[in-house]
């Protein structure tokens, strides 16, 4: 049984990865949510032996699930579930704006770069110059 | 907004009868499968059924009140239910539980996780309301969806953009002038 | 005296409650918020007096005793962070009422902050390992929403990648707690010291390093803090200043607290924390040279800061912790009045672009001399508290004959030395840009409004008060050092005396 979960997870965790190295916000968002499952599925395996549902008056305890994953897991759900919607409050944000829900790089990151190539330009030509005169002394 | 009367007659039957399941799993939570969350998420269809009928307006008319208010109070009701326990020289969120007969239900068990219950069905439910509140309710927005789904770009963007405040637009401009300079 | 440990989680999420409630009213929800914050200053101070002189206190939530209930534990360390972390929230929510902005226009700012502020209590005093999830989840979403408040495109953007990234920390946080569950059977930190020992060394390594990888990206360490330049500079003004000053440094706390309670020297990730820690210092001051911008310059150092810390916990001796816990502390306030002081520059100036302000230091020289005092004592000149810091960390490097680390740190300090001068020069000396992005706002004698200036003051007076009382405060964090190294205190103190 526990096999089965864990396989579950493993492609859970595949496809949720692949997912979120796309551009687009929609499809991370499936992603994460994917990631998300694989995370709650191991949290239920860590529980240990099965067992009926862990209500009090229900049955024996002894053969009653550990109930603390399942607490747990619940927790992250509701966790996962209020970023979920921050997520597409954010994504719909973007889409406003610019029409689309593409995450776009850091565009002061590509200014910098930018700057400092303009900076080994200007650099080189001073070289050149210096060169230049220096072929020109020689002469 | 078009209503359709299959639509607005089968919402009208069914919404009362959600509400009151989420109500049963509110207070059925404490023993058994259901509490707060489970509860609030119930009520949150039944308002997804209203919206699906009647759109925003519709939703506001279930709700009178601003999903603000409801759940601040959720969040007010579980944290003095947490702390409350303190005031009384006790631990945090430490739990009490009264019995009581009462005449027709019988014997009532109530206990301290009701409240805290309460205010996480409250928060929910604020919660799903504040998503319709922000999201459902631009016509000029499904004016443009409709737009760039039939695939006329321009038409989305103007649309889009009379949305947009002066300073916004300008902050775009930038942007993308900068874009292409890179 | 344990019945005030809830505390400083509850009193801001109720004011949250009541403020999301009074919405209409920005006046009621200043009174509020900082009513709240004081109220949980006080209570962290008391704290923390009572944790240095009774030792370890511990509340049970629910009244359930050790492993079974949720214990909220305050020792030296977690008093230090909360008193620290306490004073910098109440001096940034003044500085935000002060400059209006995202204050004035959103609702939801409010409660937000003090949904943070209540977060960040909760991670510092929980004993708990999915308690502490449950805490960093609560800081997080608040400050997602933090944020992105504003809405600027150039905000959506940065804050898809922060929430992207955190979420799969967050997610990577559940196999790793679903993992340690599985071979312990407990999440309890106490209960989980006791039984981490008795696993094979391989799996506790394995816990040791997937616990480091999960609060290495909220702390940004070398090769997890790339989103942390990115996202940080684009969120409000105040809103910077609390990210920059707090939230990494809440990760610093959890990788030391666990680092140090949960694993036994032989699973220790001495040499590890080492490595990452050079390449942290090395990576983030390389970046902070090259950038242009103020706030970025200052958010890569937040980085380069970051390695020190680690550097010091990574040699697991007395002198290295206490160094490690007095630059956390030292360092959340420098880098807090830091960035309220490029959030009045950027008023000032019109830009926080070094090369789009200048010459501030002759119509400001009060936001000069505020710049001044944190930026040399950032970059560990003697007299002030930074000095005091870098030389316990250089000191506690000698001792351990660390050498080429020690080299890596005092090369980097060299460089955090240079890129202020950077600032300096750039912001303060030459002249201002004739088309700064905003229009420049000279209008102030003093250098800004005087609500701004004051929180803005006291926060820079908090640092030298840091220079004058080093003494007493690295005396306290060496007894918060034997503490941590000395597990067995903290695990006798939650479970009661039952091992």
């Amino acid at each position: 049984m526990s096999v089965l979960v864990a396989f579950v997870a493993a492609v859970l965790v595949g496809c949720g990865t692949w997912l979120l190295l796309q551009r687009r916000l929609s499809r991370i968002i499936i992603g994460v949510g994917l990631l998300g499952h694989a995370g709650n599925m191991l949290l239920m395996v860590s529980g240990g032996r099965r067992g009926t549902a862990p209500l009090i008056g229900t049955g024996d305890p002894a053969g009653f699930s550990d109930p603390l994953p399942q607490a747990l897991a619940l927790t992250a759900i509701v966790i996962t579930f209020g970023i979920t919607l921050f997520l597409l409050a954010l994504g719909f944000r973007s889409w406003q704006l610019t029409n689309d829900d593409v995450v776009e790089d850091d565009v002061e990151d590509r200014f910098i770069a930018r700057q400092q190539r303009v900076d080994r330009d200007i650099a080189d030509e001073i070289l050149a110059e210096a060169a230049q005169a220096a072929e020109e002394d020689r002469r | 907004m078009k209503r359709l009367l299959v639509v607005d007659t089968s919402v009208r039957v069914v919404f009362h009868s959600i509400l009151v399941l989420s109500l049963y799993f509110l207070f059925a939570g404490h023993n058994q499968p259901g509490g707060g969350f489970v509860g609030g998420l119930t009520a949150g269809a039944a308002i997804s059924f209203r919206y699906v009928a009647g759109g925003v307006a519709e939703v506001r008319r279930a709700f009178p009140l601003r999903p603000w208010t409801i759940m601040g109070g959720g969040l007010l009701i579980g944290v003095l239910t947490a702390i409350l326990p303190i005031l009384s020289g006790n631990a945090l969120l430490e739990h009490a539980a009264w019995e009581a007969d009462i005449a027709i239900l019988g014997t009532v068990k109530a206990t301290s996780a009701l409240p805290f219950d309460i205010g996480v069905y409250l928060v929910v439910l604020g919660l799903i309301l504040m998503m319709f509140e922000a999201f459902g309710d631009d016509e000029a927005i499904d004016e443009a969806v409709g737009a760039s789904v039939r695939g006329d770009a321009l038409e989305a963007d103007s649309v889009v953009s009379d949305l947009f405040e002066l300073e916004q637009i300008r902050e775009l401009q930038l942007r993308r002038s900068r874009r292409d300079q890179l | 005296m344990t019945a005030l440990i809830p505390l400083p989680i509850a009193i801001p999420l109720l004011a949250a409650a009541i403020s999301v409630i009074v919405g209409r009213s920005r006046q009621a929800q200043r009174v509020i918020g900082l009513v709240a914050l004081a109220s949980t200053t006080a209570i962290s101070i008391a704290l923390l007096i009572g944790a240095d002189r009774d030792g370890i206190l511990v509340a049970q939530s629910g009244g359930w005793p050790a492993p079974i209930g949720i214990s909220l534990v305050v020792d030296r360390l977690s008093g230090i962070m909360l008193v620290t972390s306490a004073l910098m929230l109440l001096a940034v929510l003044i500085f935000a009422i002060g400059q209006g902005g995202v204050e004035r226009q959103h609702v939801a700012f409010h409660p937000m902050y003090l949904v943070l502020a209540s977060g960040v209590a909760a991670s510092l005093t929980t004993g708990d390992l999915f308690n502490l999830f449950v805490a960093f989840e609560m800081m997080l979403a608040a400050s997602y929403v933090l944020i992105t408040m504003g809405g600027r495109a150039d905000q959506v953007r940065s804050g898809m990648t922060y929430v992207v990234i955190s979420l799969v920390a967050s997610t990577f946080f559940i196999v790793v707690l679903a993992l340690v569950y599985t071979a312990t059977g407990t999440v309890n930190f106490a209960d989980l010291a006791g039984r981490i020992p008795q696993l094979p060394q391989g799996t506790q390594v394995m816990f040791a390093v997937a616990l480091l990888v999960v609060f290495g990206i909220k702390a940004g360490l070398f090769p997890l803090f790339f989103w942390l330049p990115d996202s940080y500079p684009t969120a409000p003004g105040p809103v910077t200043a609390i990210f920059a000053g707090l939230l990494t440094k809440v990760g610093v706390y959890a990788i030391i607290r666990t680092q140090t309670l949960l694993f036994p020297a032989e699973a220790q990730l001495g040499t590890l924390l080492l490595v990452v820690a050079s390449l942290t210092m090395a990576v983030g001051v390389f970046g902070a040279i090259a950038q242009d911008d103020m706030k970025r310059i200052l958010s890569f150092h937040i980085v380069s800061q970051i390695g020190y810390m680690i550097f010091a916990l990574g040699l697991f001796t007395v002198a290295g912790l206490a160094a490690a816990v007095f630059y956390t502390f030292n360092n959340i306030i420098l880098k807090t009045s830091l960035l309220l002081v490029t959030g009045l520059v950027e008023r000032r100036g019109g830009s926080s672009r070094l090369s789009e302000v200048g010459g501030l230091v002759r119509g400001a020289p009060l936001l000069g001399l505020m710049f001044a005092l944190p930026a040399l004592s950032l970059a560990g000149l003697p007299p002030f508290g930074g000095f005091v810091a870098k030389f316990a960390v250089f000191d506690a490097g000698v001792q351990s004959s660390e050498w080429v680390v020690v080299g890596v740190a005092a090369f980097v300090s060299l460089l955090t030395l240079y890129s202020m001068t950077k600032i300096w020069a750039g912001a303060f000396w030459g002249d201002p840009d004739d088309r700064p992005r905003q229009r420049p706002d000279t209008s102030d004698t003093l250098g800004g409004p005087a609500l701004m200036m004051a929180s803005t003051a006291a926060v820079v007076v908090i640092g030298v008060a840091v220079m004058i009382f080093a003494r007493p405060l690295y005396s306290l964090s060496e007894r918060a050092a034997e503490d941590l190294l000395e597990p067995i205190r903290y695990v006798s103190a939650v479970m009661g005396g039952r091992p």
